[in-house]
Formats: C-alpha cells, structure tokens, sequence
C-alpha cells in the first residue's frame, strides 16, 4: 500500500486498528470495549487454564472430524456433479439452495435429529462446509482440458489412473479453494453448532463469558479464533499459490 | 480389366496397417463425415488436409478410439478399433501436457500409465527427450517452456510408447512459423528414422505437401475423400531446396486449385 506518496508495509493497518482499540477501551466510553491490552493479557492467563484447553480440544475435534466429513464427501459429490449431467441435475438446485441458506436456522432441528452434544456440532461444521467445496470441486472439474483427458485415455490410463493422476490434480486449484472457504465457513459452523448446543467446549466458554460480561476473557476467545481460522486459510492459500504455480499454464 | 487386377494384387494386405471402411459421423443434426474408405500403408506419412470443419480432426479422432463413428470400421493391422490401444499414440493440437508435471514426467507418462519401471521408462524418455532436442530441459516445467517446446515434449511422449502408428492432429498449428519449419524438418528426420505410420492432420497446404507422402483431401462437410495426391519430390535433398523444389510448388498449386472453391 502507498500513503502520501511513502511506501506502508502490509501490517501497518492492523496496528492503526489495534491502536484505535486501545484509545478506546482505555477512554472507558463502552463498557463493551476493554483495552487490547489488558484481553491480551486474559488471553495468555487463558490458554494456561484447564477450561480452555479442554474446550479447545472438545472444539477441534468437533472441527476437524467434520471437516474431514465435508472435504470427503465435498470432493466425491464435486467430482461426479463435474462428470455426469444426470447427477448434476439430481442435486444442483440442492447444493445451490444451502450454499446459501442460513443454515444456523437448521442447528435446533439438528438438536432433535442427533442429540444436545457433539454429533449435532460435527453435522453443523459439515453442512455449514461442504456445500462450497462441492460446488469448487465441480467447476473445477468442469474446467478440465477435454484433451487432457483424451490424453489419459488415448495413453491407455484406467478409469482409476485417469481419476487419480488427471482429473483430480487438474482440478486442485479449485478444489483447494473449495476446501479454503470451507475451513473459513465450517469455523462459524463449529461456533455456531455450540453456541446453540451451548453445553460444550468454545461455546460454553462464550456463552460463560458473555452472560458474566467478563469481556477480557470474551474478546481474548474471540482473537484467538479469529487467529487461528485466518492461519488455517493462510496455510491454504499457501498451498495454493504452490498448486497454481504449476497449474498456471493450461 | 485384368491389370487392375494384378496391380491390386501386387500390394499385399500386410502393406496396409490401418484401414477405413464405411466410416460415417454424425452429430445429431450435422453430418461430419460421410462414407470414408482410406488405406494407411506402412512407413509412409499420410496426411488428412481439407477446409476447417471437414471432419478430418473427427477422422483422425475416430481412428484413435477417442470417438466412436456413427458406422463403418476402422481396422489396425486387421483388428477393428474399439477404443484406444497401445499400437497407436496421438500428438494433440494443444498439446495436453500435464503442467503439474516435468518434460521427464510428461514423456514417461505413457510408459507410467502401463506399468513400467521407474528406471525403465526415464531411461527411454530421456532418448526421446534427447531425439527431439529437448536435452537439459528434462526438470523443467511445460510452463517454462515456449510453445514450440512443449510440442517436443508431446511428440516424444508419442514415439516413447512404441507405438506402429502415430496420430499427429494439427500438431504445429499453435506453434510459430519459424519453429514451426524448424519442427517440419526435425518431424522428417525422425519418420525416416523411426519407420512408424504417421497420419497427419493439418489446414496448411505447404505443411502437407512438405512433410507428406500422401496426402488425402476432404471435402467440405459432409467430408468424403474428394483427391488423393501423392507429391513427387526428392527428400533427399536440403529443406531449402525442396521448398523450391518445381513439384513442390506444382503440388501446392494444384491443391490450392482443388480447396479454391470450397473457400468463399
């Protein structure tokens, strides 16, 4: 970014922002707000307590078993809406629908259908997930160079080989960048899920703080969230940058 | 009557590795390609010239198993073609290279997709990498690489599975003109060399007569053999000199005069 003509290195807007809160919290204006400092320093007390790393297990695990649901199904779904007309006409209209649905509507009924506990936190993180990888997938997939394909075939590929060493590497950018916003989306999906559920892990926290008004400790939750789904994506997006280098020409 | 009949005897069938019977293509409404019967004799460059969209891509899609013809058969040395198979390898017009993957990945991958060794197929692709001057480039990245390049790299590919035939479908269209004479010399070295049946498909007339033993003309769709030419022209002599050869020009014209009419 350039400023009045002076070169702004790329975190500068952070510390702006992180100075404004500051001036904030400490003016004392909204009780809301306490100064970044002092959640800073809820935050590192935090971590060290049993409370949250029991509920930063209970949380991740949620999350990655049901990312690990949404990136497998997402991909397989993807790969065949991408290939065959009549799945795609089966569930288009359905993935189009919940990609944008306000799925948090859904939680309760989830509630009744798996239980007040993780399983119905796991099928949040999925639903809230997989919908954008299908569909990332299936452009992906969709994108892939018809003689590409020839190739495989004229070269004797297997339909496996033809799967595993055309098709789906082909596809990686857009499928790395379904699964990229899918992280993004099942991050709210795990908030959400518990918050609702509200009897586990990051959303009883929150839930805990936010009724006692113990903001230090509710923005320090918050940051350190919003930190670790920012990494997750970063790491994504590096991965992508590396895939699209070499997938660059086609 | 009776010396017809001894010339037709004369060549024997094994002369013939590829042939095509009754073929006809048919896109629901449009009619590509209508009753072709063609015989490709062995060792010999052939190739399919005609107006854009006379089919001859579909034909030679056809004869690789890529494309299934509306009726008719096509016969590899006596076998009718049902799909792909490994007596028969095919250049693309965008090349198709994989770009994940390096001119050494690329050129094996043929070999890869049947079976063989890691050792055993980059010690033959690097004699095609090296065969069609592509030598120190092996690491390297079709998009490292110019347009000319990369067609290298899917031309040995093609020669690195062995194939009896080749199916060459407008290989040098997206290449320019420099490298791409520079190509057309290089792809006569290597039919003389390697003694393969190439079938070859391209838009450019001096392209065809140049590099060509025979070369079938097609009509405008619905596409039928309307001509088939076999230039006269001494290969042994410099690329320089044939291009001003008196048959070549006579060849090019008499080609020009034969697709004049399909042009408007």
């Amino acid at each position: 970014m350039i400023l009045f003509g002076y070169r702004v290195p790329m975190m500068a807007s952070l510390i702006v922002w992180c100075v404004i809160w500051e001036v904030v919290g400490r003016s004392g204006a909204l009780f809301l707000i306490p100064p970044l400092s002092s959640v800073l320093v809820a935050a590192f007390a935090m971590v060290q307590t049993a409370t949250w790393q029991s509920a930063a297990l209970v949380t991740l695990h949620s999350f990655s078993v049901g990312m690990a649901l949404a990136i497998l199904v997402g991909i397989a779904l993807g790969v065949l809406m991408g290939r065959f007309k009549a799945v795609d006409d089966l569930f288009g209209i359905w993935v189009n629908i919940f990609v944008s649905a306000p799925l948090s509507a859904l939680v309760p009924v989830l509630m009744i259908l798996f239980g007040i506990g993780e399983t119905t936190v796991i099928v949040t993180v999925f639903l809230f997930a997989v919908w954008i990888i299908v569909l990332d997938t299936r452009a992906g997939i969709q994108h892939v160079p018809n003689s590409l394909i020839e190739m495989g075939r004229s070269y004797g590929a297997s339909p496996f080989a033809l799967y595993g060493k055309i098709v789906l590497l082909a596809a990686l950018p857009e499928i790395l960048a379904g699964i990229r916003l899918g992280l993004v989306r099942g991050v709210k999906g795990v908030v959400i899920g518990q918050l609702l559920v509200s009897i586990i892990g990051y959303g009883e926290l929150f839930e805990l703080y936010s009724r006692s008004f113990d903001m230090e400790n509710f923005w320090a939750l918050t940051i350190i969230l919003f930190a670790a789904a920012m990494l997750m994506s970063a790491a994504i997006e590096h991965v992508e940058k590396k895939v699209d280098y070499y997938a660059g020409v086609r | 009557m009776a010396h017809l009949a001894v010339a037709e005897a004369a060549i024997p069938a094994s002369e013939t590795v590829v042939a095509v019977r009754g073929i006809c293509k048919r896109y629901s409404e449009v009619e590509a390609l209508r009753l072709i019967d063609l015989d490709f004799p062995r060792g010999k460059l052939t190739t399919l010239l005609g107006p854009s969209g006379c089919g001859k891509t579909t034909l030679l899609k056809i004869i690789a198993g890529l494309i299934a013809a509306s009726s008719g058969e096509v016969r590899v040395n006596g076998k009718p073609v049902t799909g792909p198979g490994p007596e028969r390898a095919f250049v693309f017009q965008d090349f198709a290279l994989m770009p994940w993957a390096t001119v050494m990945r690329n050129v094996a991958f043929g070999l890869e997709l049947q079976g063989m060794g890691k050792a055993e197929r980059q010690s033959i692709a690097r004699n095609y990498i090296a065969e069609v001057g592509l030598t120190g480039f092996e690491d390297k990245y079709p998009h490292e690489l110019s347009g000319g390049m990369r067609q290298r790299v899917g031309l040995a590919r093609a020669f690195a599975v062995n194939a009896e035939v080749l199916l060459l479908d407008e290989p040098f269209s997206a290449v320019d003109e420099q490298n791409r004479r520079k190509f057309q010399e290089d792809l006569l070295r290597l039919v003389d060399k390697e003694r393969k049946t190439f079938i070859f498909v391209t838009h450019s007339i001096e392209e065809a007569v140049y590099v060509s033993d025979r070369i079938v003309l097609l009509s405008r769709r619905p596409g039928r053999v309307s001509q088939i030419i076999e230039p006269r022209i001494d290969r042994t002599a410099s690329p320089d000199a044939i291009r001003r050869d008196q048959g070549y020009l006579d060849t090019v014209e008499e080609i020009w005069q034969g697709l004049k009419h399909y042009v408007d």
